[in-house]
């Protein structure tokens, strides 16, 4: 198990020197910093004094290794736009995009696993295929679309609910939480729903096609003659082999929900990471788009990690695989 | 007379299609006492499996039970055969590399059979799953471990535990060997016919193996594109077989001490018709050799353990005869 663990930690990182070689060289493809910084009447002096200030007279691969090396002690500069510290910038923002991810996998995980094991026992049942029907719904609108029509909706016409901000929050140490407070409940309805409808109809119908295919095999034929009841056949024995394959495509969307983030932060005015970089792009304020990208990256290659180990925690055989061939 | 153990009478199992209705069985009846081992015998889509999936109530939708009726012990079971899944008749299939849950350790798929049927604290189902191992041959220590850690052979012996834990009446062994390897075949046939002998059950095997018939078999039945030919004790089918499709397919089976390197095994001509292109009269006349002209117009009608016109006529003649 270890084994398995050092080899996946060892992939893991060699993405993330790549993923910070991608950041890296975005400050050199946007324009040079030093123009940004002085404006048109610097002088030549004025000008070689900051690139050597900046260490940009080093040959690149020692840039790479102290913008690596800044990056590992949260040092990713400082905002062209806002002069503050970028890994401030985050910090105070990353709560924001965390909570409404969050509510969103859990909504599109429960929800699409549920709807998933339900459309494929009652397949061909009335109910089964209206959610069915109305998943496409989910899966071809986009998410700005879907965004405006529920502000429409809830906000506009019924004002049941916020169309925008975080509402009320609550202080808990560095983290500003607003699940706390009914406003900031409220205020999360909407745009998790937004952010999280997409992934959830797409789980919803992975689950559905791999539990019709497990359903098919032979050990589910065999539980039945066992006398096993429905019931159990399909919550023991079935669920937890279409889990293997969901698991994988769930964690990916799962990294994706923080990315499609941007969009729904976006139309909500949720001022999250997603927002940040935005306006970020606006500005070309390049330390923040740099450490936005390995935030995300950073995320993706986290969740790959732990849905590599959960898989290793459902599937005895790719345990048992592993630890023998050592192939990965 | 005592109940039999299992009466299957006139049963017909047809799969509606969008244009016709295929019929896939067609009158099967038959009788098995308790503790007796019939064989069906056939070839592929004959309809050997689908009796056993008929009794087991586990046919494939749209697949339904038109006429007939299957008792157990004098109980109606056709159209509520839940009741008895497991816990009266248990089954055992062809491939056991599928027949297992992957992600579940042996032992636990044995307690969770034993507790539901048995009704038994776990401590006990525990204690009898290991018994249960040790009894086909697998090590009581292994119930933690999961199915892909065993060979095809002793993955089968498990599933015949699995089968065997609620104590059934009646186990259908659907071609139980036929994807091992043959020098195992014969260790799990012997395993199985032991256990059951042993326990009194009843066993209905499947297979398309003569071979496989006569070592394990008290009675056979032979089964030809949904319709019963043949029935009667499997020495007596075998010494005297009197439908032309058995004699066929007895002709067919390789024999070690007879045959040489160059002899070619006779074969029975043409293939067995489709569902959508049955014949008419008997479903054997295309292919029989033998055939009347009644053959190809009327169905035999199954009596003293044949359904033959060419050997109702013999007897008739035999009994004209003599009188």
């Amino acid at each position: 198990m270890l084994i398995i663990l050092a080899r996946r930690l060892a992939q893991a990182m060699l993405v993330l020197l790549l993923v910070a070689l991608i950041s890296f060289a975005i400050f050199r493809f946007v324009g040079s910093p030093v123009e940004n910084i002085l404006g048109q009447d610097a002088t030549v002096t004025d000008r070689n004094e900051l690139i050597a200030r900046m260490g940009l007279d080093d040959p690149i691969p020692v840039q790479y290794a102290r913008f690596v090396w800044k990056a590992l002690n949260f040092d990713f500069g400082i905002s062209y736009r806002t002069a503050e510290p970028v890994a401030d910038l985050i910090a105070s923002r990353l709560p924001a995009t965390l909570e409404l991810a969050f509510i969103s996998a859990l909504m599109a995980l429960s929800a699409g696993i549920l709807l998933g094991i339900f459309t494929a026992i009652k397949r061909g049942g009335f109910i089964a295929g209206f959610v069915m029907t109305t998943s496409l719904i989910g899966v071809s609108l986009p998410t700005f679309l879907i965004g405006v029509l529920l502000i429409w909706l809830f906000s506009v016409e019924l004002g049941w609910l916020p169309s925008f901000g975080r509402g009320d929050t609550v202080r808990l140490g560095f983290w500003e939480t607003g699940l706390l407070t009914v406003s900031g409940l409220k205020s999360l309805i909407l745009p998790a729903i937004t952010l999280g409808l997409y992934q959830m109809t797409l789980i919803m119908r992975l689950v559905r096609s791999e539990m019709l295919e497990v359903l098919r095999q032979d050990f589910i034929k065999f539980a039945r003659a066992r006398g096993l009841p429905e019931r159990m056949v399909h919550f023991r024995h079935a669920l937890r082999n279409t889990l293997v394959p969901v698991t994988t495509v769930a964690g990916l969307q799962l990294g994706s929900i923080v990315a499609f983030a941007i969009i729904t932060e976006t139309v909500f005015q949720w001022p999250g990471v997603g927002l940040m970089f935005i306006n970020a792009v606006y500005f070309v304020d390049i330390p923040v788009m740099s450490a936005y990208l390995l935030l995300v990256g950073t995320l993706f290659v986290l969740i790959n990690l732990i849905v590599d180990l959960l898989y290793l925690a459902i599937d005895p055989r790719i345990r048992d695989r592993n630890l023998r061939g050592g192939g990965g | 007379m005592t109940t039999p153990l299992l009466h299957v009478d006139g049963l017909s199992v047809e799969f509606p299609q969008r244009r016709q209705r295929l019929q896939a069985l067609d009158g099967i009846s038959f009788t098995l006492e308790a503790g007796e081992v019939l064989g069906f015998v056939g070839e592929s889509g004959a309809g050997k499996s689908l009796t056993g999936a008929a009794i087991m109530g586990l046919l494939e939708p749209p697949g339904r039970i038109t006429a007939g009726s299957i008792t157990l012990e004098g109980r109606r079971i056709d159209g509520n055969a839940a009741g008895v899944r497991g816990r009266e008749i248990g089954m055992i299939f062809q491939d056991p590399l599928t027949s297992l849950n992957p992600l579940r350790t042996v032992g636990d798929q044995l307690v969770e059979t034993i507790q539901l049927h048995l009704n038994l604290p776990a401590e006990a189902a525990g204690a009898r799953a290991a018994q249960l191992l040790e009894e086909v041959g697998i090590d009581p220590a292994r119930r933690g471990a999961f199915p892909h850690e065993f060979s095809g052979g002793m993955r089968q012996r498990i599933v015949i535990a699995l089968a065997l834990a609620p104590e059934p009446k009646l186990i259908i062994a659907d071609e139980p060997t036929t994807a091992l390897d043959v020098s195992i075949q014969a260790q799990v046939l012997a395993l199985l016919r032991r256990l059951c002998k042993e326990r009194g059950a009843a066993v209905i095997l499947i297979t398309h193996d003569m071979g496989v018939i006569a070592e394990t078999t008290d009675r056979v039945a032979v089964l030809y594109a949904g319709r019963l030919v043949e029935d009667g004790l499997t020495a007596a089918v075998i010494a005297a077989p009197r439908h032309p499709y058995t004699r066929g397919l007895m002709a067919s089976t390789p024999n070690l001490d007879a045959v040489s390197v160059d002899t070619v095994l006779p074969q029975i001509p043409g293939s067995m018709p489709g569902l959508s292109a049955l014949p008419d009269g008997c479903r054997f006349h295309p292919r029989c050799d033998v055939a009347l002209p009644d053959c190809s117009r009327v169905a035999p009608v199954f009596a003293h353990g044949v359904a033959c016109h060419k050997f109702a006529a013999e007897q008739k003649g035999e009994a004209a005869d003599a009188g």
